[in-house]
């Protein structure tokens, strides 16, 4: 069995109630934090733990919190970016629902660390059923005297609150949440000034993942030293990967990270195997925005290593060969899907979601949504397979935030390693509906 | 003479709209603009109308135009009447994967209109949306505040008869 830090608990009836988690070691952290150790020792912890920022960028948590300003007299703010949106992402909605105390005893414990007295839950709107489940959640811990004044007779003081984006998944870049938090349209911001030096109201700010908050749990109760012995190299820790496609058994999963994906794909542990007994054609190994990979490529890097669940495995050979862990939204594709097909709801996406700041990404997501439709209608032709890496290719680096990137990247490359897919569209433009795209529902429905 | 109706808040979103108010300081109030539009949606029949917006304008003592280019932006915020159930279907990778394009068909067959249109009986509205975060219990829809997962064309059915039973408007607050 894999080493379990966050989901240990997840499973027993009434968790998501404060006294079913304080009987099974909930706010014990919280206790330890406030009792024996200064907000810097808990800096410390983190730091030693080795812990990256679960929300897909993997910035080492620890020094994201050391760059927090601390000018006199300016309120400080902790702010947890719970606006999942990556497409083959739901890991952190699966925590909330199930142990929202988690998340919450992850917040005071951090919030205290940084010196915040005022913190925020953004969480996306779509998540209405989420919020309230949190809600419900900060009114008992408020009952219980874990937030508001004096917490725990230490004297620390903390007020925590929950707010809903509106739907928009350029929110979750992390100066985007700030403006949308403020009451404004989800723009990102120009940095620097990073939100460690000006972030929420123009005040040191710092924001992370649900995940990442919640590691700080596991790690100040058994130190960062611990934490860091688990994983492999700089991987430290487990990840919560969200599992989805064509596999047996669909969900979240938290792995000690370095687990072989060939295990993480066929064994009854995770994803129990492709479904009906088919081939596996290809992963998105880290939500949307990761270049996909063939079977062969996902299963052994170019070097013939088997390729493991790690921040460096997952990146090894760059983007030539290799992918990112991301977010951990783990997409697995059968023999029978249309890598285009998928990547136009890709690139329909990024279209959708483009904030519409930056000319290139505003422009070239348009772009290649409508040459993707090409080929989906049958109409592409040879020089459109080079008109798409042209325009994925003047949006990369050319953006404020890295929605660019994300945009680009799928396209790139599922041309790098579909290309042939491609051109059978253009030469036999039938052969997309000849593909079957239906798991489920068989293409029941006539057109 | 004609009389309009006044846009005002019940008093219990009265009440809602004091609390989101108190978890900002005095001075950054216009932070509670997110959670006063869906409350206004909420309370007025699904969308967002310009009298509505100015009146969410009006509490928080902000231009109009604020509040307009916010609305605009996001995509839960209707800025024209929808379905009394409006059904917001993912279309994203892992539900597509899963027939999402087959579920869009068979609700557009059910509640015979097509996306983007109101039912002839005024129920229901299909929306094509992107991931919503279900990719593991895929195909889904959500309505209002509801995830419905591992959609099949039975409890397409089961649900669209409850909810006519129901007969309340759709919600996410």
């Amino acid at each position: 069995m894999s080493k379990k830090l966050l989901l240990t608990y997840d499973h027993i009836p009434g968790i998501n109630t404060l006294e079913v988690y304080r009987q099974n070691n909930g706010y014990k952290s919280l206790e330890k934090a406030l009792k024996t150790m200064k907000p810097d020792d808990i800096v410390e912890e983190v730091k030693k733990s080795g812990l990256r920022g679960r929300g897909g960028a993997g910035f080492p948590t620890g020094m994201k919190w050391s760059f927090l300003a601390k000018p006199e007299g300016v309120p400080r703010h902790l702010v947890c970016n719970a606006d999942e949106s990556e497409p083959g992402t739901f890991k952190d909605r699966y925590l909330m629902e199930r142990i929202p105390h988690l998340l919450i005893e992850g917040m005071i414990v951090s919030s205290y660390a940084l010196g915040a007295n005022t913190s925020y839950i953004y969480v996306r709107g779509e998540y209405f059923y989420i919020i309230k489940i949190l809600q419900n959640a900060i009114k008992e811990a408020y009952a219980a005297g874990l937030l508001g004044k004096n917490i725990l007779g230490s004297g620390y003081d903390l007020d925590l609150y929950v707010q809903p984006g509106g739907g928009a998944y350029i929110c979750g870049e992390e100066t985007a949440l700030l403006e949308s938090l403020e009451g404004k349209r989800g723009n990102p911001r120009l940095k620097p000034p990073f939100p460690a030096v000006a972030g929420l109201w123009g005040r040191p700010t710092v924001v992370n993942n649900v995940e990442t908050i919640a590691a700080v749990v596991p790690i100040v109760n058994g130190g960062g030293d611990e934490y860091a012995k688990i994983g492999i190299g700089k991987s430290t820790g487990t990840k919560l990967i969200s599992a989805s496609g064509h596999i047996n058994k669909p969900g979240v999963y938290e792995i000690e990270l370095g687990v072989p994906v060939e295990e993480f794909i066929y064994s009854d542990e995770y994803c129990g195997g492709i479904r009906n007994g088919k081939k596996l054609k290809a992963v998105v190994a880290g939500g949307s925005s990761v270049p996909i990979l063939p079977t062969e490529l996902i299963l052994k890097t170019a070097k013939g290593e088997p390729r493991l669940m790690s921040y460096e495995s997952l990146s090894d050979g760059g983007f030539a060969t290799g992918t990112m862990l991301g977010s951990g939204g783990f997409i697995a594709m059968d023999e029978d899907t249309s890598i285009v097909k998928n990547l136009f709801t890709f690139a329909r996406f990024y279209h959708h979601e483009s904030c519409g700041q930056c000319s290139p990404c505003r422009e070239g997501t348009g772009w290649m949504e409508k040459i993707l439709k090409k080929f989906i209608d049958g109409k592409a032709t040879m020089s459109d397979i080079d008109l798409l890496w042209d325009v994925q290719s003047k949006i990369e680096g050319k953006t404020i935030c890295p929605l660019g990137e994300a945009a680009a990247w799928p396209v790139a490359a599922a041309i790098r390693h579909f290309r042939h897919e491609f051109e059978e569209y253009v030469k036999n433009p039938q052969s997309i509906h000849d593909v079957k795209h239906y798991f489920r529902l068989n293409n029941l429905v006539e057109a | 003479m004609t009389t309009t109706t006044e846009i005002k808040f019940s008093d219990s979103a009265q009440q809602q709209v004091q609390e989101i108010l108190n978890q900002y300081p005095a001075d950054k109030s216009k932070s509670a603009l997110l959670p006063l539009l869906h409350l206004a949606q909420a309370e007025f029949d699904g969308w967002l109308s310009a009298p509505v917006m100015d009146y969410v304008a009006s509490i928080l003592n902000i231009q109009p135009i604020e509040v307009y280019e916010v609305a605009s932006f996001y995509s839960m915020f209707n800025l024209k009447p929808v379905g009394k159930y409006l059904i917001e279907v993912c279309q994203t990778s892992s539900c597509w994967m899963n027939g999402s394009e087959d579920i869009v068909r068979y609700l557009e067959r059910t509640i015979q209109a097509e996306t983007g249109q109101i039912s002839p009986d005024g129920m229901f509205q299909i929306k094509t949306v992107e991931c919503l975060g279900s990719c593991g219990t895929a195909p889904m829809f959500q309505i209002g505040d509801k995830f419905y997962e591992n959609l099949t064309f039975e409890k397409i059915d089961t649900i669209l008869d409850d909810l006519r039973k129901e007969n309340k408007r759709s919600r996410y607050v």
